[in-house]
């Protein structure tokens, strides 16, 4: 069981080649890193691997747990197992996060069955008491005047309650103090399971404190040049990226 | 109320029942004792004055208006275009089975029971209101409302009833908030109307629960016009609520209804409408209220479905501290145009009114917003707030805004906010991460654009709302 992208390459709708074939494994039970520097593609991979329809995949494979998602729509490769917790959450007017996150389970179930509001309401409120969230949250609308810790709060609150088989936190730790971060690292780890996969985007090696990869890998103009176990996050921390120059310049 | 399903019932009306009851989208054959034929003239309008035994006042305000009708322009001048594809001589202006409006569901003919039934309104009539009159083509088949009412005195038939037997009510407003010249379509449906409720409630009296019409067109090439008096006496209070369906024809249907508010001191009239026209339907409607002191006027407001949706409810705040408001929403799909809004006219000292619109376009469908308020220079402490938002779902969709704003006199507040907004690619993939699909997608984003206004409508209704947005959201993507 496992998350594998094969040489992917993808490009901008102007033909501007962002991933310049990627190729990695995550399987169930670890947790993954990917750290690089601004521009490296780390953020668009995790986009092409939910279906954002602003690249395309030229050439390369996704699979999850042995089947193509590359040909799945952005609803089904959520319904399949993929979480993209996102950097930038959107805005939803009007729509309270409530609705939200159940229209979200409601679409999981089979066609004519209702989701158990009673029980639905038991886990979300356990779920937020877990993440220090207040009650109210609940009736506002989604991401709407939501603080950068709140927005990301709410993206694990939402990966929670989706109990996805693949998770991929992009820049999660971007924006949030040491408090915040301390939660939302709460949050993932107790979601860590044999049987989950999770994918980190970090540029800072701080969230890697908080929540221990199993191996951290090195992501440079599109391609992942690097790979090794959570000490290379630390000798990261210590030497920058400038290691990349040299590399590209030997 | 108990009906035998199968044994009496040709194969054209089984065919007819066997259709999805998701949308109005069905009809049963037509079976008419008196049909005015297609066309307009002098023997039409006399003809259902003849078949309505008019009394000779209503025979001659008729004649009047149907000469005010032929010599009014069609108002291309300012509005759309497509007005001049309606064929006024291949309409039919009347229809119906001669019988009288049944006070029980178990006198109605079966079909028309039948078409009820299907749009739930006996079942809603048991649940939660206090009155109902269902119009099928051109008069109503059911009328009834509870009878602690009645002992009330409140009044609640149709207008023919209103006219005939209460004429000393109805006759002194009649006409009088909406005269006949008013536009082109007041005079037509002046000319040829029928069915249509006339309310009148006692001074003093709240109605607790709402009283509803429906109005259900079966007939193709058919026009409906019904007419509507509401008269709320002195510290009275009433909810009135419409709904409206039609099947889908081959060519256009004519709906021009006029209604007319009469709210008198402290009084409180709510006029709640949810249309939802099958998209061949031109919907041309005159709505106006007159609110006197203290009184209030709202007209909550849903517009779904028709090809062409033109109306702008009105109130005319004629008493001091009257008040005034509209809560519209639009949604034009594809094929559509919905061109309403609002008619603002302060008579009075500290009179207040409020507009608040949201329209939705989707695919090539088309909004348009048009707005009036009017507060004259000798009048004091007026207030006008009006707020437009318009969401487009996709680049095709087209969305205008004409407000007028005629404010003289520095001693008033006026606020006017308009915004465009879209369904943002980002916004939808985010949604679609989470596994709901595009259609979902869509109505989640919709429902959450009018959620404020929504809140606005009974809850009935509200849940009814809900669910024609979601049908119309996921029809519309591919």
């Amino acid at each position: 069981m496992s998350l594998v992208i094969t040489d992917l390459h993808a490009q901008l709708e102007d033909g501007t080649e962002i991933l310049k074939g990627v190729s990695l494994e995550i399987p169930a039970g670890e947790v993954h890193a990917i750290m690089g520097p601004n521009g490296s593609g780390k953020s668009t991979l995790s986009k092409v691997i939910a279906g954002h329809e602003g690249y395309e995949v030229t050439s390369g494979t996704v699979t999850l747990d042995g089947e193509d998602i590359l040909e799945m729509g952005i609803d089904e490769r959520s319904r399949a197992g993929v979480f993209l917790a996102f950097q930038y959450p959107a805005e939803v007017p009007g729509v309270s996060n409530a609705n939200f996150i159940r229209a979200a389970l409601q679409a999981r179930l089979p066609e004519g069955q209702e989701l158990d509001a009673v029980a639905y309401y038991k886990e979300l409120y356990a779920k937020m008491d877990l993440l220090e969230m207040d009650r109210k949250f609940t009736g506002r609308a989604v991401n709407e005047g939501f603080s950068g810790g709140e927005k990301k709060r709410n993206e694990i609150l939402q990966m929670m309650m989706l109990d996805p088989s693949y998770c991929i936190l992009d820049e999660t730790d971007s924006g949030l103090d040491i408090d915040a971060l301390k939660i939302v690292a709460k949050g993932v780890n107790a979601m860590r399971s044999e049987s989950r996969g999770m994918l980190l985007i970090t540029h800072y090696q701080r969230l890697l404190d908080y929540i221990k990869p199993d191996h951290v890998h090195v992501m440079a103009e599109g391609r992942i040049v690097k790979s090794g176990g959570a000490d290379l996050a630390l000798e990261l921390e210590a030497n920058g990226y400038d290691f990349l120059k040299e590399a590209a310049t030997a | 109320m108990s009906y035998d399903s199968s044994t009496t019932l040709d194969s054209e009306t089984k065919e007819a029942i066997d259709i999805d009851r998701t949308s109005g989208d069905f009809k049963f054959p037509e079976r008419h004792k008196y049909d005015a034929g297609r066309g307009l003239n002098e023997r039409t309008v006399d003809y259902i004055s003849d078949v309505k035994k008019d009394p000779d006042w209503v025979r001659e305000f008729r004649q009047k208006a149907l000469k005010v009708f032929n010599e009014k322009p069609m108002p291309t001048n300012w509005a759309t275009e497509d007005l001049n594809n309606i064929d006024f001589d291949i309409i039919r202006y009347y229809l119906s089975d001669g019988e009288r409006p049944k006070r029980s569901w178990d006198e109605v003919p079966e079909e028309v029971l039948k078409t009820f039934d299907r749009l739930g309104i006996p079942e809603q009539e048991r649940a939660f209101l206090a009155g109902v009159e269902a119009q099928y083509d051109s008069e109503a088949a059911y009328s009834n409302m509870k009878e602690e009412l009645s002992k009330q005195g409140v009044i609640f038939v149709t207008s023919a009833e209103g006219l005939k037997e209460h004429e000393e009510i109805f006759r002194p407003y009649f006409g009088k908030v909406i005269p006949t010249g008013d536009n082109k379509f007041s005079a037509l449906n002046s000319a040829v109307f029928s069915g249509g409720s006339f309310i009148y409630i006692p001074k003093g009296v709240k109605l607790k629960q709402p009283l509803q019409a429906y109005f259900r067109i079966n007939s193709e090439n058919f026009g409906q016009f019904e007419r509507t008096l509401i008269i709320a006496d002195e510290g009275s209070e009433v909810m009135y609520m419409e709904g409206c369906t039609a099947p889908k024809f081959e060519t256009a249907t004519l709906h021009s209804a006029v209604v007319e508010l009469v709210a008198l001191k402290g009084a409180k009239i709510q006029y709640v409408t949810v249309q939802n026209w099958s998209s061949n339907v031109f919907n041309l409607v005159t709505k106006r209220g007159l609110a006197m002191e203290d009184a209030e006027v709202r007209w909550i407001d849903c517009n779904i479905g028709s090809r062409l949706t033109m109306k702008y409810p009105g109130v005319i705040m004629k008493g001091e501290r009257a008040r005034g408001e509209v809560i519209s929403i639009a949604l034009a799909n594809s094929g559509q145009h919905q061109d309403t809004g609002a008619k603002m006219i302060h008579a009075a000292n500290n009179t207040t009114s409020n507009v608040v619109s949201k329209s939705i376009s989707v695919g090539e469908g088309r909004s348009t917003y048009r707005g009036q308020v009017h507060i004259p220079k000798h009048l004091k402490g007026c207030k006008n707030n009006t707020e437009c938002d318009a969401l487009l779902i996709n680049t095709k969709s087209r969305t205008d805004t004409y407000p007028a704003i005629t404010v003289k006199g520095n001693d008033h507040a006026t606020q006017h906010e308009a915004s465009v907004s879209q369904v943002s690619e980002e916004m939808l993939f985010y949604m679609q991460q989470r596994g709901i699909d595009e259609g979902h997608a869509m109505s989640l984003a919709v429902n959450g654009f009018i959620n404020d206004l929504v809140r606005e409508f009974p809850m009935e209704y509200s849940v009814e709302l809900k669910r024609l947005i979601d049908l119309e959201m996921e029809g519309s993507v591919g």
